[in-house]
């Protein structure tokens, strides 16, 4: 029997020069199997993150590699004076707000109908299934043209006219959004109903014994019960629609004022190569996300150990 | 240690979930009595409201594929005037379509593999073993998910550039894995801790050989979860449009999302719309088949220790 198979049994009295043999073995099988998986999500993440750290301080485009010049953190003053940047942010923060705040009402509706609903329990499950088996892109491209003036019919069904959704700031918002919400909300309804699971069912039986309503039962018994469920969503979903992308490119390409952080980056960075700058951006939409991440975690008390990764 | 596992593998199975609220739902419905009637049909109403509202836009892509070009900017109905398969034959024509769902598909599925693997050994060394530095690789991980992925792909660019990756297969089958593996190696190491991983011994006490208890024992209990991790995997992949659009420039990698959107902006005298519709339904397709044949796996992977009883 090789130690892989056998349990831990750190802590056994007898034979302690056999277990530290055994254990240094198993550390070692551990490293090695964990090996592959951590070198890939490294080469991906850190070098370019601290690539990205160090060009940000020059001001350089590939264009004009020469004029490459060491500015401090120039680039960082260019951004942060810069009204559209705050504008971006603005943006990107409304966007996140309004999409996670419509996705946890709507999503915990799903979970409800899915837990508890009898009928059609498979098909209302598969149905949920696929907008988050949907590329983002087709979404997009499905809402657009859905409200675009030349094929949509949302117009003519609504008796709309000729109203042009893309050629206002928030008529494009609300339809970016729309298709964000429309795309994720499955995924939120899915880590609620894991949540509504491990309510237990007594305390809600007791809760209707004595008396209470079903919005008391909803608000006092099965919500405060699945907190936990509750703040993994949330968390996930806050900095996933914080680095919105693909929507906008397909709606909008950033124009009428709908520009989000991940697009000036992108923008900067590739269409512009103008790497310093864009890398600027780029680290500050970083920064962004590590406070989101903190403020859940350390004010909410998101117990990270209780959660999942996902997208 | 073990007997928490255990216990817990008994308490709540990523499978057990769903039939245990089913049971208690029957129970509920039971007891409700004659008021169970109208309660019953607003059930029904809200799953049929829920069927609309997730197959509408899919329904929709569907018509505009099968609508004639000429047919966009005359007619705005939610139906063809006219059906025509002329748009999927258009697709099917065009290379930077045929090209792109080939590189789809392709990379997809190595970097699927690849990623399903790595997270497969990450996974089974943290169910299984003691080492230092399991709770520091799963942050690690749930770090990487959260990441900003366009913040890294002006430098990916110029490394990818500097390296000859740049618009190949390769280029963008190492990002997908790295953002793909977080969600495997936390779905997989959910299923893992599940495991009565004691049954393979009492299957070696019962006279069975290594690679026999190994095989007909753990690689049954296993394979649900590899799998289901797969299918998310490949989802993500298939769904990349960043690094697609960033990474590549030519056809000789670009993935069917990015080579949607570019070509949106081809568009010379005729609407691209229905086209574009056509190639969309096309990369939908299996997306569909999937989630019809697995519905109950996804359902399992994405909720599995989402959150601990």
């Amino acid at each position: 029997m090789t130690a892989v198979q056998s349990a831990p049994v750190a802590g056994r009295p007898a034979g302690r020069a056999e277990v530290s043999d055994r254990s240094r073995a198993e550390r070692r099988l551990g490293l090695l199997l964990s090996a592959p998986a951590v070198l890939v999500m490294l080469v991906v993440t850190a070098y370019p993150l601290f690539n990205a750290l160090y060009l940000s301080l020059f001001s350089y485009r590939l264009t004009a590699p020469d004029d490459r010049r060491f500015v401090w953190f120039g680039n960082y003053a260019t951004a942060l004076s810069d009204p559209l940047f705050w504008q971006d942010v603005l943006t990107t923060f409304l966007v996140t707000a309004i999409t996670v705040v419509v996705e946890l009402v709507i999503g915990f509706a799903l979970a409800m109908v899915m837990h508890r609903a009898l009928f059609m329990r498979r098909t209302v499950r598969t149905a949920i299934l696929l907008p988050y088996g949907i590329v983002t892109v087709i979404s997009a491209f499905a809402w657009r043209y859905a409200f675009d003036l030349q094929s949509g019919f949302v117009n003519q069904w609504f008796g709309l006219g000729d109203y042009a959704w893309f050629s206002g700031r928030w008529s494009s918002l609300s339809v970016i959004i729309l298709s964000e919400i429309w795309k994720t909300t499955p995924f939120v309804s899915l880590l609620l109903l894991a949540g509504l699971a491990q309510v237990p069912r007594d305390l809600g039986e007791a809760a209707t014994v004595d008396g209470a309503t079903a919005w008391q039962r909803l608000w006092r018994v099965t919500v405060p019960n699945m907190k936990a469920a509750i703040l993994v969503a949330v968390l996930f979903r806050t900095l996933d629609a914080w680095r919105i992308f693909d929507n906008v490119f397909v709606m909008t390409s950033g124009q009428q004022h709908t520009e989000t952080l991940s697009f000036l980056t992108y923008r900067q960075t590739i269409s512009r190569t103008a790497i310093g700058l864009g890398d600027a951006v780029g680290v500050l939409l970083f920064l962004s996300v590590v406070l989101i991440a903190v403020v859940f975690i350390r004010g909410f008390r998101v117990d990270l150990s209780q959660v999942r990764g996902d997208r | 240690m073990e007997s928490t596992r255990a216990s817990r593998f008994r308490g709540r199975g990523p499978e057990s979930q769903g039939a245990g609220a089913k049971k208690a739902g029957a129970k509920e419905g039971g007891s409700q009595g004659v008021g169970a009637r109208g309660e019953k049909s607003l059930w029904i109403a809200a799953s049929v409201l829920i069927l609309v509202w997730t197959v509408f836009p899919i329904l929709w892509i569907v018509m505009l594929s099968f609508k004639r070009p000429g047919e966009i900017g005359n007619s705005r109905g939610f139906l063809p005037e006219h059906w025509t398969w002329d748009n999927y034959r258009t697709v099917f024509r065009t290379d930077l379509f045929t090209s792109a769902l080939i590189n789809s598909i392709g990379i997809s599925l190595i970097a699927t593999f690849v990623g399903v693997v790595f997270a497969t050994l990450v996974a089974y060394a943290i169910a299984r073993l003691e080492f230092p530095g399991k709770k520091t690789i799963l942050s690690f991980a749930l770090a990487i998910a959260m990441f900003p992925v366009v913040s890294l792909v002006g430098p990916l660019f110029n490394l990818w550039r500097d390296v000859g990756l740049y618009d190949t297969w390769p280029g963008l089958i190492i990002p997908y894995i790295s953002f793909a593996l977080p969600l495997a190696i936390w779905t997989l190491s959910a299923f893992f801790r599940e495991i009565p991983w004691e049954m393979e011994q009492a299957a070696q006490v019962d006279g069975a050989t290594t690679w026999q208890a190994f095989r007909k024992v753990i690689v049954p209990l296993a394979a649900p979860g590899v799998f289901t991790a797969a299918i998310l995997t490949f989802f993500f992949c298939w769904n990349d449009f960043v690094f697609g659009i960033s990474l590549t420039s030519t056809d000789s990698a670009r993935p069917v999302p990015a080579a949607l959107a570019f070509f949106s902006g081809a568009s010379q005298f005729q609407q691209p719309t229905t086209a574009i519709c056509a190639a969309a339904v096309v990369v939908t397709v299996p997306v569909i088949v999937i989630v019809l044949l697995f519905q109950r796996r996804i359902v399992a992977g994405l909720t599995s220790g989402a959150v601990k009883g």
